[in-house]
């Protein structure tokens, strides 16, 4: 297939839509649903009925502002606004005020401004689609660009030439290590092997952390274009996507998705009329925070307890049953397709200077908007939290800012400030992680959020190495005994000393980072634990 | 060569074990199956009994100290029935500085049961959730199923005592 076919069948899709001169888009990603979302959907689908062909109601995925759902859009083609409208807290009451309303008269009581920095300050590239197309709709996404990139690599670019555009972007890991994309994929591709693997991580453990999951419920179109480029880079045929059971939502899009793709051409035998074969198959995590670590995923997938194993060797040499195996998380994926469309360069305009393009991150906690946002990198977390988030509610005051889950840490007022990047995070004690941001307001004692991160990393331990195992518990119960104020200096100079122990001889990841949330609650926070100290 | 062992029959004549069968079947009876084969034998039964394990374990020609070793490592797989009713409480970090442990010590005064336990009636389990990805939404449950966000702890008492 060439790039002039394929964009006749998303001229031939637009057409098709020619005559909706009115469109009312509801979010269906999750978080709306549990606000309430489908029953509006019905409501309005109802109330338009067939609408003269001229008006559509369809499920849209996240369109950002969690916090406000359900919400609806709609996008008038022949009000000359430059922006579709946008309703929040609808109900399925409100239907008819809904589509009663004309151009320039919204209603007023229903509608959100989307001039606020919530929505004016975002970039949007891995959410471009999200909001806007039918997750479930395979000629939504064609009809957007969809499948272009793909078609452009087998078409006109040699595996060479997509690693080079990749490699040139200056993409990093977004699952949080921030391990330069192009790098992995030219090693993964350098390795000799008959049989090779792409996996898909979708294994978003970070308690706090939901983009992944978004992504795979508003565009799985765009990670699976991604993975298919990615196989023919580095010449691979088979991958999984691991996604954790905890999502059902997202699994039954990417189903949905991997379905339509197939019956179109665009993953199987022969992609695209290629020599190229791209298989891609689901695999359900089962609650094991531990199997997000590359080695451990890996173990998941062939049926076995998900436990990490040492490296070297690392995956791109001995991975998937000791074939060479590239493993990316779902937003890197999901980064491919427009790098590849746009070309390198364009990316590596984006950004800071060592970590390029957008970052999509999570807002939750004590802060007023939560929600999805994705900006570029550089932005200061200030701006993140007070500007595009609105604040902390309530009229309390701001205390840290947690990063990177259960292997990062908090962030305290004075280097609110800094850029956001992978190395000026890391300066701070913390890491960017996958790009959870749980704010916390004064009312939280930080010894008590040390005390539940190693709680949680005490539980998840998969109990193979020893200084985890026995580590993280002997952490967690001087914390508890902190906490409790019945802990002492001896106490705390032991805590201390724990954390550097575990820290440099765990064999994984999560064991290695699992002390970060105490070293940096006592970086910033150690008036706290002493106040805590039995006799001060 | 090792001889393809005979398949065990199903311990029952409940239909449910011929979906456990399917999934094992697509996979082709492969030993990296076995997760996928967990999931359905839940689905299908709600938990996962001796039962099970043994006829997973001889289905899939494995040992079943690692069937078991798999079933009891991942936190999704359940060695007891539920209640009637399950209600999960996310204690993500969102959900827990927003307040997930007042919804549990609710749930606790009100029932008298901890996370992991079923009251008497078999009426109701509680059970929690690392994170269900509802940060927006914080805190939040999944009672049967569904997703309830920004609840308080009377809400949801108010929400499992209308249940039947």
């Amino acid at each position: 297939m060439h790039l002039e076919d394929l964009a006749e069948k998303a001229a031939e899709y637009r057409a098709e839509e020619a005559a909706v001169r009115r469109e009312v888009r509801v979010c269906v990603a999750a978080s709306c649903q549990s606000s309430g979302s489908l029953p509006v959907l019905e409501a309005l689908t109802n109330a338009c009925g067939d609408g003269g062909g001229s008006c559509r109601v369809k499920g849209v995925g996240c369109m950002g502002l969690c916090s406000a759902g359900p919400l609806v859009a709609v996008a008038d083609k022949d009000c000359g606004l430059a922006d579709s409208v946008l309703y929040r807290d609808v109900t399925p009451a409100d239907a008819p005020d809904i589509l009663g309303s004309v151009c320039g008269a919204p209603v007023e009581r229903l509608r959100c401004p989307t001039d606020q920095p919530f929505f004016a300050r975002q970039q949007k590239i891995v959410l471009e689609n999200s909001g806007i197309i039918d997750p479930d709709s395979f000629k939504g996404y064609v009809a957007v660009g969809g499948y272009a990139a793909l078609v452009q690599a087998l078409s006109e670019m040699t595996p060479a030439d997509v690693l080079r555009e990749v490699t040139a972007s200056g993409l990093r890991g977004r699952g949080g290590g921030g391990y330069p994309t192009g790098l992995k994929w030219s090693t993964v591709a350098k390795t000799p092997g008959v049989q090779k693997y792409v996996i898909c991580n979708a294994d978003e453990g970070d308690p706090g952390a939901f983009m992944d999951r978004a992504v795979l419920e508003s565009d799985p179109h765009r990670v699976l274009e991604g993975m298919a480029i990615a196989a023919y880079a580095i010449g691979a045929n088979k991958a999984y996507v691991y996604v954790r059971a905890e999502y059902p939502l997202a699994v039954e899009r990417l189903q949905t998705a991997i379905r339509k793709a197939k019956r179109a051409g665009f993953l199987g035998s022969k992609v695209a009329d290629t020599q190229f074969s791209f298989e891609v198959e689901i695999r359900l995590g089962a609650g094991a925070f531990v199997c997000g670590e590359e080695t451990a995923l890996m173990a998941s997938i062939e049926g076995l307890r998900g436990q990490p194993r040492p490296r070297p060797p690392y995956p791109a040499e001995s991975g998937l049953w000791g074939c060479p195996t590239l493993i990316n998380n779902v937003e890197s994926f999901a980064n491919i397709a427009p790098i590849i469309r746009n070309g390198g360069d364009w990316f590596a305009g984006i950004g800071t200077e060592k970590s390029k393009g957008t970052k999509v991150f999570a807002l939750a906690g004590k802060i007023q908007n939560t929600g999805l946002i994705e900006v570029p990198m550089g932005t200061s977390l200030r701006d993140i939290i007070e500007i595009i988030g609105g604040g902390i509610p309530d009229g309390k005051a701001f205390k840290a800012v947690q990063t990177g889950g259960p292997s990062g840490g908090c962030i305290p007022e004075q280097h609110l400030d800094i850029a956001v990047d992978y190395d000026s995070l890391k300066t701070l004690g913390t890491m960017m992680g996958s790009g959870g941001m749980i704010v916390i307001d004064e009312t939280s004692c930080m010894v008590d959020v040390a005390r539940y991160f190693m709680e949680f990393c005490m539980t998840e331990s998969c109990g193979k190495c020893i200084p985890c195992r026995a580590g993280t518990q002997q952490m967690h119960g001087l914390l508890d005994k902190i906490a409790r104020g019945q802990g002492t200096h001896a106490d705390l100079a032991l805590l201390e000393e724990l954390c550097e122990v575990v820290q440099a001889t765990s064999l994984c990841g999560l064991g290695q980072t699992a002390p970060n949330p105490v070293l940096s609650t006592l970086r910033y926070f150690r008036d706290e634990y002493e106040e805590k100290l039995a006799g001060g | 060569m090792t001889q393809q062992q005979a398949k065990p029959p199903l311990p029952s004549d409940d239909k449910r074990w011929k979906l456990v069968n399917a999934t094992m079947r697509r996979n082709g009876y492969a030993d990296h199956a076995l997760i996928e084969t967990l999931h359905s034998v839940q689905d299908a039964f709600g938990f996962l009994d001796e039962t099970a394990l043994r006829f997973v374990a001889a289905s899939l020609d494995q040992p079943l100290s690692k069937v078991y070793g798999v079933a009891t490592f991942y936190h999704i797989f359940m060695l007891k029935p539920k209640g009637r009713h399950a209600c999960v409480v996310c204690t993500g970090t969102a959900c827990y500085i927003k307040g997930a442990g007042a919804l549990l010590e609710g749930i606790q005064e009100r029932h008298g049961i901890n996370p992991g336990d079923t009251t008497e009636d078999d009426r109701l389990s509680v059970l929690t959730a690392r994170c269900v990805g509802a940060c927006g939404l914080a805190p939040a449950v999944v009672l049967d199923g569904n997703v309830l966000g920004k609840l308080a702890p009377d809400t949801l008492i108010a929400k499992l005592e209308a249940l039947d």
